[in-house]
């Protein structure tokens, strides 16, 4: 499949978006704070902002180059844009506003399976079933990128997971470049192959999430990334905790209830660091290679084997940690959060 | 005990203005039993009116519908120097005097206007004829239709224009398929206001197209013409006016209501699935 390729200065009132960004066939996440430029980034790709400088191409289409003077119209360019709020036409069914883009949608709208939705209006449906829809109608566009502004803000809290879930499988199968603009890490991290953290309209860090986490450039990126996201399967034992093999083999416990394909989150002020297995209530033990350790102001941020710890500077000094030494990280099954992924 | 000073006063400021306002509009009625009413109807003097007035109006509405619907996209969609100057300058005939906007037709298309010598070198006349009459509606009633209908179109979502130009649409489409559509109720409604507007309008058209019964006396002008000579023709058509007026204003706003009460469903229908 194609790439994408920006590098892009967009004047806005208070300062310049300024990104350069290689996508491949990949989900790239834009996550930053609100205001930070990231729904921008997706309007100066489709044309509906005007960049000073310097370049937008797809699939070996040149959409923008002020250098040769290239700035095609937004309706000339393949982009599958998913807005915010997913802005289906209120006076079109389902149908109509998938077909908007020409072509057959038939397939489309079964694909995603709302192919019994076909006569319903946008107000008739929910907010997961919209989404479905406004993916559909992007599709349909046969775009060469794909664009999605906040895609979950419009959600319930009980629905994320589960539609975050076939978010995530369908733009596994897609395989289209696609940027994704999150305000949410978890968002992030569950849906895309690569994180850039956007402030002030610059990428200050990109990244893949376990990569963030364990280094982050900024004392933002440490707050933004948060929690340490593990994959793993889920059941629930006799004694009503979730055992969790992570795909590293180890097998941890949590109080959250799941069962099947999941994410972990620890966050790394949860985990604590000892040189040897002590006899407390934490029942969650990883026995791992010290890989790095990062300062964070007064802290240090402790990457021991899958998992980031952060623990004081005081305490760091304490142990002696060293890189490379094997210590075991601990963790309560209380502070084990578990989101399905499917 | 000042509560209840407040109460009485705003209850008597209501009643005198209602009374105020419904009083002329009753003796109309009263004056004219409806019997006769409907006999005046067959009077030669008020079937030209009706003709002149409808076949001026209509065509009138017509042309400020075609040209009033694209400037108010325009003004709507595009910000550019000098907007605000030219929606200012379209709802200069909302405050101008009406006898003030004949003059300034006369003054343009009269035959001593500043076109008048053009016309006349093309054998136009317009002056004192059906087509000064609908010059003289349209520019009373254009800015009616076109202050509504730039609010219309404004209140379109941008987010949905930028989405169909997104999925490929080019401007036509973007105006057939989604800002038309999605304006047609504010635009039906500015549009009946212009069109009630156009039927009753009388200065502009007196000054600059006269009053020939069966060429330029419209509704309003066979009233003024019909005062001094049969008092009852001029009531009758009055009470038409009042009906008609009724009509309108009751049928914008059923259909105001019809159009939120269909909204206001959506959204249980949408809160109450899942």
């Amino acid at each position: 499949m194609g790439t994408a390729r920006l590098d892009l200065k967009v004047p806005t009132r208070g300062f310049d978006v300024e990104v350069a960004l290689d996508v491949g066939a990949e989900t790239v996440a834009l996550v930053g704070p609100s205001g930070a430029g990231k729904t921008t980034v997706l309007r100066a790709i489709s044309g509906l902002v005007k960049p000073t400088s310097r370049l937008v191409a797809a699939n070996g289409e040149v959409w923008f180059d002020s250098d040769r003077r290239i700035d095609r119209r937004p309706e000339e360019r393949a982009v599958g844009y998913v807005f915010q709020e997913y802005a289906l036409f209120p006076h079109l069914s389902v149908e109509r506003n998938v077909a908007f883009a020409g072509g057959d949608t038939g397939d489309l709208l079964e694909r995603l399976g709302i192919g019994e939705l076909a006569k319903a209006k946008p107000t008739e449906l929910s907010g997961g079933e919209r989404q479905r829809v406004a993916l559909a109608r992007a599709l349909a566009r046969k775009p060469h990128i794909l664009l999605l502004d906040e895609p979950m803000a419009a959600l319930d809290p009980h629905t994320r997971g589960r539609v975050r879930a076939e978010l995530r499988t369908l733009l596994r199968e897609l395989g289209l470049p696609s940027i994704l603009v999150t305000h949410d890490f978890v968002d992030a991290a569950a849906l895309a192959d690569r994180i850039a953290v956007l402030v002030d309209g610059r990428i200050v860090q990109t990244g893949t999430a376990e990569e963030l986490i364990a280094s982050p450039a900024t004392p933002f990126v440490a707050e933004l990334a948060g929690g340490n996201l593990l994959t793993g399967s889920a059941r629930v034992r006799v004694d009503g905790l979730t055992e969790v093999v992570l795909d590293s083999g180890v097998t941890i416990v949590s109080t959250d209830e799941a069962d099947g394909p999941v994410g972990v989150v620890v966050h790394p002020w949860e985990i604590a660091i000892s040189r040897m297995e002590t006899a407390d209530s934490a029942q969650n033990r990883v026995r791992a290679r010290i890989e790095s350790i990062v300062p964070v102001g007064n802290r240090r941020r402790v990457r021991v084997g899958p998992l980031t710890a952060e623990i004081t500077a005081a305490s760091a000094e304490r142990l002696d940690l060293k890189e490379h030494e094997i210590v075991v990280a601990e963790f309560k099954a209380t502070a084990t959060r578990l989101t399905p992924l499917s | 005990m000042s509560r209840i000073a407040f109460a009485a006063m705003t209850a008597v400021a209501a009643g005198v203005a209602f009374a105020f306002l419904l009083l002329p509009l009753v003796a109309i009625f009263l004056r004219v039993p409806i019997g006769e009413l409907f006999d005046q109807l067959g009077n030669q003097v008020f079937q030209d009116a009706l003709v002149v007035s409808l076949k001026t109006s209509l065509i009138a509405h017509a042309a400020v519908l075609i040209f009033g619907t694209p400037t108010a996209y325009l003004l709507a969609r595009k910000r550019f120097f000098g907007r605000g100057a030219l929606i200012t300058l379209i709802e200069l005939p909302l405050v101008l005097p009406p006898a003030v906007a004949g003059i300034a037709l006369l003054a343009a298309f009269g035959r001593l206007g500043l076109l008048g010598d053009e016309l006349d070198a093309l054998g136009i006349n317009i002056g004192f004829t059906q087509t000064a009459v609908i010059l003289a509606v349209a520019f009373v009633e254009s800015p009616f239709y076109v202050r509504g209908a730039i609010a219309s179109f404004e209140g379109v979502d941008e987010n949905l224009i930028s989405a169909a130009r997104t999925l490929g649409a080019g401007p036509w489409r973007v105006f057939g398929r989604i800002a038309l559509p999605l304006a047609a109720g504010g635009l039906g409604a500015a549009s009946a206001i212009a069109l009630a507007r156009g039927l009753g309008e009388f200065g502009a058209t007196l000054i600059f197209a006269g009053s020939l019964q069966g060429v330029t006396q419209t509704l309003p002008l066979a009233i003024y013409a019909q005062l001094d000579q049969e008092f009852d023709v001029a009531l009758a058509i009055s009470a038409l006016f009042i009906l008609v007026a009724a009509a309108i204003l009751i049928g914008l706003k059923v259909f105001t209501w019809a159009r939120l009460g269909s909204i206001s469903r959506f959204r249980l229908v949408a809160s109450t699935s899942r």
